[in-house]
């Protein structure tokens, strides 16, 4: 009954399955197109009054419950005047602001908001006093000299962010976090500003074209990984040493158990 | 003299599943319960089925002289990837390749010859159960009076006890002997200067400016904004031909400005920073491991090494880990030209405690 239901419908069993393919490539068509969309009209006029003024709405919607109404600070977050552009782009492009919750450090997590709303909230607050601003293209894209900046990243980095930039821990809950996959424009606005625990590198202690090279040290290091064989987060003695117990000892220890074992 | 002459008997019982061994002569310092626990003997002898079954046999024969062939094979390989995945340039790559073949033929070489030889002994060879029993370590009393006896004869005929004069010359020779050994590896230590001297001073002089590390680039205090770290070595370092290194482990400095109102600054000290500009040696008073882990917010240094914390905040004081001194710190000011300058020295030696330190 069912079958001869089913051959008299008006869909052969696999349309819904092809509607469903459909409606999946449309929507991911979409999203994709829609997200390019938003990265290619990102060019947000830095002076014009509207994009101030779009940066107030979006600041007094989500930012001023800590950091004050115009910004001044409060108790529970710091005054922003003064900050720049390049910090706000940092901060709240790497998701890390607004905060979840307060903690010993900010986390990062998914961005907030579209690369244009981060854009008007930075030069809203670049607006309120001088600061840092966003780096340019030419600074960021990895063009520069990756034996200096190794050579800097070793000096006046590596303590914390680890020599391969995987990152490392400070005190009471606090890190360093991991440099991979961070985008060149945000490594050179945190070295600029100094977000949270991090010290400030401003151009005279690490010069742009200093500062550029030391990203394409980064992005040299993401292209090239260990050519030791297995990095294992590269992390040093303790990931190497854990694996060696786990796996080397594991190894001895199976192979002594099969050598007295009884063979059968 | 040998301890051959007592032996304990081995016991072999590979087709008898019950007699206990017997054990021979003393049981030397072992301890033997009365009450304890009785020997079993051996479990009954179980043939394996390479002892039953002639196309097992075979098998296992054929594995483990396959496993020695893979061994040949595996050397014969390690060569031929030496050649095949040469290190000729600086290319990283080719070191990996190179490594990993050659280790792999080496690994296949030595593991072949490994597990073949296990695999032989464990299914072809033949296998009854047998016990060792341990030899008592003491000799017998005749192998002890014969050995003082040696002792005594030897005594007798050197005239060793009786020739005292003899005998105390030559205790005296060896005494003195390795004296030479000392005085010369004194001289390996640092000529025309005390290790002290050299431990307690660093190349800071009064009036040396503070350099940016590596380019050797003078500082200015407006330079530097609230929260920065600068890495700093003193200006010249890098002209210096010899012992640049040595003199850079010790003299390195980590220079950070604070707001001056979050600095607490002993009176006496006050005049070292300049307006929340200070400068601290970079060398752990614990170990000496480089200490340049710094929180701005926090004002904490941390060592990564044994995580010693210093309190910026506090002229370095330590607030944890297994570091006893703070770090010293580099008493500074601004020339006319508004470079960064140091007052002197540092005023006590940098680093982890040494003998002879004050």
């Amino acid at each position: 009954m069912n079958r001869s239901k089913r051959r008299t419908g008006r869909r052969s069993p696999l349309a819904t399955v092809a509607l469903l393919a459909l409606g999946l490539v449309f929507t991911g068509g979409a999203y994709a197109a829609l997200s390019t969309g938003t990265a290619a009209q990102a060019e947000v006029d830095p002076n014009s009054q509207e994009t101030i003024e779009q940066g107030k709405k979006l600041f007094q919607a989500n930012c001023a419950t800590c950091h004050g109404l115009s910004a001044q600070g409060t108790d529970n977050g710091p005054s922003l005047i003064g900050v720049g552009a390049a910090s706000v782009d940092f901060q709240v492009g790497t998701g890390r602001m607004p905060m979840q919750m307060q903690g010993p450090q900010a986390q990062q997590k998914p961005p907030q908001f579209t690369d244009e709303q981060v854009k008007q909230l930075a030069y809203y607050v670049a607006s309120l006093g001088p600061g840092p601003d966003i780096p340019a293209d030419h600074l960021v894209n990895g063009g520069g000299d990756a034996a200096n900046g190794a050579e800097l990243f070793r000096i006046n980095c590596a303590m914390c962010h680890n020599v391969a930039g995987a990152g490392g821990a400070l005190t009471e809950g606090k890190f360093a976090p991991p440099l991979n996959d961070v985008s060149g424009v945000h490594i050179y606005e945190a070295m600029v500003t100094g977000p949270q625990n991090m010290p400030v590198f401003n151009d005279l202690n690490i010069s742009p074209e200093d500062k550029r090279d030391v990203i394409t040290y980064l992005q040299y290091v993401q292209d090239n990984r260990s050519p030791g064989g297995f990095e294992l987060g590269s992390i040093g003695p303790v990931a190497e040493g854990l694996f060696i117990w786990i796996f080397g000892l594991g190894a001895i220890v199976a192979i002594t158990v099969w050598i007295t074992a009884k063979s059968n | 003299m040998a301890q051959d002459d007592h032996s304990g008997t081995e016991v072999a019982a590979a087709d008898s599943s019950h007699a206990a061994p017997e054990f021979a002569g003393s049981t030397g310092t072992a301890v033997i319960p009365h009450d304890g626990f009785e020997n079993p003997g051996f479990e009954p002898h179980r043939p394996r089925v390479t002892d039953e079954d002639a196309s097992r046999q075979k098998r296992a024969q054929r594995t483990v002289y396959t496993l020695f062939y893979l061994s040949i094979l595996g050397s014969v390989w390690a060569i031929a990837a030496y050649m095949l995945f040469p290190i000729e340039s600086n290319d990283v790559g080719a070191v990996r390749l190179n490594n990993m073949f050659v280790g792999l033929g080496a690994t296949l070489a030595l593991l072949g010859i490994g597990f073949g030889a296990v695999h032989w002994g464990k299914s072809l060879m033949t296998s009854p159960e047998s016990i060792d029993i341990r030899h008592p370590i003491g000799g017998t009393e005749a192998t002890k009076a014969g050995a003082v006896e040696v002792f005594r004869e030897a005594d007798e005929e050197s005239g060793f006890s009786r020739r005292s004069v003899i005998r105390n010359s030559l205790i005296g020779a060896l005494l003195v002997f390795p004296l030479p050994a000392v005085v010369l590896f004194r001289g390996l230590a640092p000529q025309d200067q005390m290790p002290v001297e050299l431990l307690s001073h660093t190349m800071w002089a009064k009036g040396t400016r503070l350099a940016l590390d590596p380019s050797g680039v003078p500082i200015k205090a407006s330079d530097i904004t609230v929260g920065s770290a600068f890495h700093v070595i003193p200006e010249g370092l890098n002209d210096l031909e010899h012992g640049r290194l040595e003199e850079k482990a010790k003299a390195a400095v980590l220079l950070m400005r604070l707001e001056p109102s979050e600095l607490n600054q002993a009176p006496d000290r006050e005049s070292w920073s300049y307006d929340g500009i200070v400068a601290y040696s970079k060398i752990c008073t614990h170990v000496g491991c480089p200490v340049a882990l710094y929180e701005q917010h926090t004002h904490h240094l941390l060592c990564p090494c044994h995580q010693s914390q210093f309190d910026v905040a506090n002229h370095c004081e330590v607030i944890f880990g297994p570091a006893k001194r703070p770090l010293p710190q580099l008493p500074i000011a601004v020339d006319d030209e508004g470079y960064l300058i140091a007052q002197s020295d540092f005023t006590e030696p940098v680093g982890p405690s040494f003998w002879e330190r004050s």
